[in-house]
């Protein structure tokens, strides 16, 4: 008989990773600690300096701010997704409707949506023309290259990552557990608190990890609707890379992301455990 | 209470389609600079047909999209098999190791390949950039099958043995036209990043290989002409139609098989 051997189901995926995710991860931890060569690569040795130098307070700036932008881009898309995920899971005739229009911008390009932002945004973009119009504003308002341009263009990218799994949680909540806690005498805030969000928990965790990692690691976003003042940690790391000409620094940057988004993922799966632990079997 | 949450999704529904609708109907706008309606033209759409880095763009985003589709698809769906069907040392742990991939920051991958790149003096240019989408789309498609065999009934793939089939052939009459729609879906999803990525791509490219996401990035910096909107209309009507074509593939594909 022949058997498809399981190194051959393996190999070739597991050699790809390998060699083009693994190994470069590598050397970007090697360079980021090797001092820097006079042409922007690595010399031999060595040095802790690049991680030192996220002390200063002009990086040390960048990365909190990226933490902070990616936190409160979290908890908007929390705030609005929510709800969203409620009507859907709520809905019996329009349920496959309201869905594909929360899947449909997944399929959008990226570029074209943060595109659409900035039309809308900049000097001459719709929202200053139509308040012009209005004669509600007399000069046009800066909205575009502010912070309110890029949380307004994290929000409008990830939502969807936050409403599908807190709608697949809510849809599985079983209503008799609503009318139980009515027939008890709950009314709907405490019915809110004490029995959709704790059931609904595993929905919030997933959304908030799936919108806060891309987050942390946005570059477009920032770029084209932050500019150059509204620098996030992703674009220092291209900028090292570019036109800084500072391998090792970009190097030991990118790990600083990567850290981020590990520390996030570890948070979240002991969030969900635990949660799982404070569970009643089911 | 009720209202307000109704009023919340309402807005949300708005924010999610309105931009890209007002872009889209703005590329058939007359006037260059202002966005107070003119007059209906397709003038930005034919200044498109005359620049020939879009076309080259295009082409490049098309060999790399397909050929990097094939290749993820491919080692993807083995990967999965081999993780649903197969037991051996460090199974679980690999299972764990794939979504790191999916995790890590596109700028993170793509400096990490460049690094890589130049380390070993590999010419950047379409190579690369296939490389480099293969190496983030394996994960993506692996996940995806991987999704789907959990919910395949195993028992068909040893019916088939027990009555004479060796595992090729039964792979081949069973386990792929079965999972045909899971590897499809992958399949469509590894084009779609591929087609539209900028980060990693920006980053391992070299001199002549810029992709249509390229190209469209320095538009998109540069001018706010109304032709970024007509290119980014075509690229929303072609990606809606490759969505269609798929679903309906989907849709047909259990008749075929249970025919086949």
């Amino acid at each position: 008989m022949r058997r498809l051997s399981t190194w051959l189901l393996l190999g070739p995926g597991v050699f790809w990773l390998g060699a083009f995710f693994a190994v470069p991860m590598l050397l970007v931890l090697a360079a980021s600690v090797m001092p820097r060569g006079v042409y922007g690569g690595v010399e031999p040795g060595f040095t802790l300096e690049h991680y030192r130098r996220f002390l200063d307070p002009l990086y040390l700036h960048v990365l909190g701010r990226t933490v902070v932008w990616a936190g409160s881009a979290t908890a908007a898309c929390l705030l609005l997704g929510y709800p969203v995920a409620w009507v859907i899971a709520r809905s019996r005739r329009h349920r496959q409707l309201l869905l594909l229009l929360i899947v449909l911008p997944f399929w959008t390009s990226f570029l074209v949506r943060t595109f659409a932002m900035i039309f809308l945004l900049r000097d001459t973009g719709l929202i200053n023309s139509l308040l012009l119009g209005a004669g509600l504003i007399r000069a046009p308002l800066t909205l575009l290259y502010t912070p309110f341009a890029v949380l307004l263009g994290l929000v409008y990218g990830f939502l969807p990552f936050m409403v599908l799994p807190i709608y697949a949680s809510l849809e599985k909540l079983d209503p008799a557990l609503l009318e139980a806690a009515e027939g008890l005498g709950a009314r709907p805030v405490a019915r809110f608190f004490t029995v959709i969000l704790p059931l609904s928990l595993p929905g919030v965790i997933a959304g908030s990890l799936l919108v806060f990692v891309p987050a942390l690691g946005s570059f477009v976003t920032s770029d084209l609707l932050g500019g150059a003042k509204q620098v996030m940690i992703g674009n220092l790391v291209q900028n090292q890379f570019t036109t800084a000409r500072n391998w090792p620094f970009g190097s030991a940057a990118s790990f600083a992301v990567m850290a981020l988004v590990l520390v996030a993922v570890g948070l979240s799966i002991r969030w969900r455990d635990r949660g799982a632990d404070g569970e009643p079997a089911a | 209470m009720k209202r307000l949450v109704w009023w919340v999704a309402g807005l949300v529904y708005l924010l999610l389609h309105l931009p890209v609708l007002v872009l889209v109907v703005f590329s058939f706008n007359a006037s260059k600079y202002s966005v107070r309606w003119t007059g209906f033209t397709l003038d930005w759409y034919r200044r498109l047909a005359e620049r020939e880095d879009l076309w080259r763009g295009l082409r490049a985003s098309l060999i790399v999209g397909a050929s990097s589709t094939l290749l993820a698809t491919v080692f993807g769906t083995l990967l999965a098999l081999a993780l649903a069907r197969r037991r051996f040392a460090g199974r679980r742990a690999l299972e764990g190791l794939l979504y790191l991939p999916i995790v890590t920051p596109e700028i993170v991958a793509g400096i990490s390949l460049l690094v890589l790149f130049v380390a070993i003096g590999a010419p950047l240019g379409l190579g690369t950039i296939t490389i480099a989408h293969v190496a983030f789309n394996i994960a993506f498609v692996a996940v995806v099958v991987r999704a789907r065999l959990a919910g395949m009934d195993q028992s068909l793939e040893e019916a088939a043995m027990t009555l004479g089939a060796d595992e090729l052939t039964a792979f081949r009459t069973v386990t792929v036209p079965l999972l045909w729609p899971g590897i499809l879906a992958g399949a469509l999803l590894a084009f779609t990043m591929s087609f539209d990525d900028y980060v990693i791509t920006s980053l391992v490219s070299g001199p002549g290989s810029s992709t249509l996401p390229i190209v469209v990035y320095s538009m998109v910096r540069r001018n706010v002409e109304p032709t970024v909107n007509a290119i980014s209309t075509l690229i929303l009507v072609v990606t809606s139609l490759v969505i269609w074509g798929a679903n309906r593939l989907l849709r047909e594909r259990p008749l075929a098989t249970a025919r086949g």
